[in-house]
């Protein structure tokens, strides 16, 4: 009798340890975000004054700043058009390109395989003053496309490796059929093979767009002005230009994590799948 | 007619891949100031590279970032996954909120610690007060490059963690039912059964953590600049400010390729020690 209540308190003592170190490191990236929240709805002097305090009322007035003088919604509207643009050229070339690796033998596949190995160790670090330049003859630096072009070919070469590999894994009958009815390669691009691999194309732009989004180094180079500058350049700036104001500092943190985190909270199986599954399997 | 699915590809990653790593190998022949008037200077910037003091601090910190990374991000990795393995309730809590700073951006983070870290009713210095103590200035030069440490380690741990714990969930039952019949604890169990099965997966998540380590950027740029006194410095802040800050370009360019050429011998033991099957990615 004593062994077996030995046994599950053993059991129970153990469990408990387990839950304490989950909860530990699930309080790290929570509680941080709970207190930031909090003092969003504060002043700084409040904040000083008070560090841990509730806030008295919900005080919206960091909110109205964020709206007016830092203009966080224009930087929202410039992150998703050109992280979007981003992932439907990505999807588009990228497909276009592993239709044909997927399908056909020609002379100088092995050279473009070898390629894209390589260009997948190539870090912006060293693309960038190149690039830099060259967008400054185009005169496309602050421009939209400044920074959708070298994210699209950064993200480009390992888009088309994953859907290289699916697409040589469908089988081949419907393509068959298809041409048989006098479909052109286009049509079955667009009617058979895009159709198809549907799961790697939303991998692949869950990826694109998220790793594209969060991206601060080539923004802060290629598009740093206040009328195109996204989330994360803006966010760069708040820190400097007013270091000192903690409520427009914490609110900046809310605004821009919040609808992150609501996506991810809704579109949570495919992002884990998307991010994980994309970096193992490059 | 193939290729024209090919070309649009091929283009934009000649354009602004494999035509800048030349045209930047190129560049560091050359003192650009602003990048103009560059003057020809042949080995100097390398020479140069070789005994600048910061260049040291930074390839040492990026040596030391990788030393924690691989024991912290991987260990914690293992660590949390192996005892989400173990419970039965809250799985799948545990997964979503360990996984929260990887969707957000980490300049998001980065100002977020940064309140954390201030002197002023920053978290810390909060909380240190709120017990009695003197705040601490926590981004001193001695412990600048800790601090930066810690959220560029902390965001990715539940990245690495849901890669080992999708690793575990493969594991048939009927093996650790067996262990059990003969009379194993937790802990033979763990380091018989689970550990050499998940070891392929362990050597994927190493690689990844220290590629990713040569990619840093974001906090250290955002927290502390690299400084005080070039303290914190990484490889690619100094490049940032090298280029953009100072304006040296040709001097810059020599720091990026010192990038690469550092990514290509840590890539090269990476896989002499961990065996051939490893991945990159971008």
């Amino acid at each position: 009798m004593n062994r077996i209540q030995d046994y599950f308190e053993r059991i129970s003592l153990s469990k408990f340890i387990i839950y304490l170190v989950l909860i530990a490191w699930a309080s790290t990236t929570i509680l941080p975000l709970l207190w930031i929240t909090n003092n969003s709805f504060r002043t700084t002097a409040d904040i000083v004054n008070q560090p841990f305090a509730f806030p008295d009322s919900f005080n919206l007035v960091n909110y109205r700043e964020a709206r007016t003088r830092i203009n966080v919604l224009n930087s929202y509207k410039n992150s998703i058009i050109m992280s979007g643009t981003t992932v439907v050229l990505v999807l588009l070339l990228g497909g276009m390109a592993a239709y044909v690796l997927a399908r056909f033998e020609f002379k100088g596949k092995a050279v473009i395989d070898t390629l894209l190995v390589i260009g997948l160790m190539i870090p912006a670090f060293v693309t960038v003053v190149p690039v830099y330049e060259l967008l400054i003859s185009l005169d496309l630096v602050n421009t939209y496309l400044a920074l959708i072009l070298p994210h699209t070919a950064g993200n480009l070469v390992f888009a088309t490796m994953l859907l290289t590999a699916y697409m040589s894994s469908l089988s081949k009958e419907i393509e068959e059929a298809a041409l048989l009815d006098g479909a052109n390669r286009w049509q079955i691009f667009r009617l058979v093979f895009v159709p198809m691999s549907r799961p790697v194309f939303a991998t692949v732009g869950i990826f694109t767009f998220l790793w594209s989004y969060n991206d601060l180094f080539s923004a802060l180079i290629y598009v740093p002005q206040q009328r195109v500058q996204p989330v994360t350049v803006l966010l760069s700036q708040v820190s400097t230009q007013y270091g000192t104001d903690l409520g427009l500092q914490a609110t900046a943190v809310v605004v821009t994590v919040i609808p992150v985190l609501i996506v991810y909270l809704i579109l949570q199986q495919q992002i884990i799948k998307g991010l994980t599954q994309g970096a193992v399997k490059g | 007619m193939i290729f024209f699915f090919l070309l649009p590809a091929l283009l934009m990653i000649a354009i602004f891949l494999f035509y800048p790593i030349l045209r930047s190998l190129y560049k560091t022949l050359f003192i650009a100031v602003h990048n103009i008037n560059p003057r020809y200077v042949g080995l100097n910037n390398y020479y140069k590279l070789l005994s600048d003091p910061v260049v040291l601090i930074a390839t040492k910190n990026t040596f030391i970032l990788m030393g924690a990374a691989i024991v912290f991000q991987v260990g914690l990795g293992i660590v949390l996954a192996l005892l989400v393995d173990m419970i039965r309730f809250g799985k799948k809590f545990f997964r979503t909120v360990f996984f929260f700073p990887i969707v957000m951006s980490a300049a998001s983070l980065a100002l977020l610690f940064r309140l954390i870290y201030n002197y002023d009713s920053g978290l810390l210095n909060s909380l240190l007060e709120y017990f009695g103590y003197q705040p601490v200035l926590w981004l001193d030069a001695g412990k600048a490059l800790l601090m930066v440490m810690i959220p560029t380690i902390w965001q990715y741990v539940g990245f690495y963690f849901v890669i080992i714990l999708t690793a575990l969930t493969k594991i048939p039952d009927n093996l650790y039912e067996v262990a059990d019949l003969e009379g194993a604890t937790n802990f033979q169990r763990i380091i018989k059964i689970t550990l050499p099965l998940i070891f392929e997966d362990i050597k994927v998540v190493l690689v990844l953590v220290i590629t990713g380590v040569l990619r840093v950027f974001d906090f250290v740029w955002l927290i502390t600049r690299g400084g005080p006194f070039d303290s914190s410095q990484v490889l690619g802040t100094y490049m940032y400010s090298t280029v953009f800050q100072r304006r040296l370009f040709g001097y810059g360019s020599t720091i990026a390729v010192f990038i690469i050429i550092l990514g290509i011998v840590i890539t090269a033991v990476t896989r002499k020690i961990l065996g051939k099957r490893s991945v990159m990615i971008n």
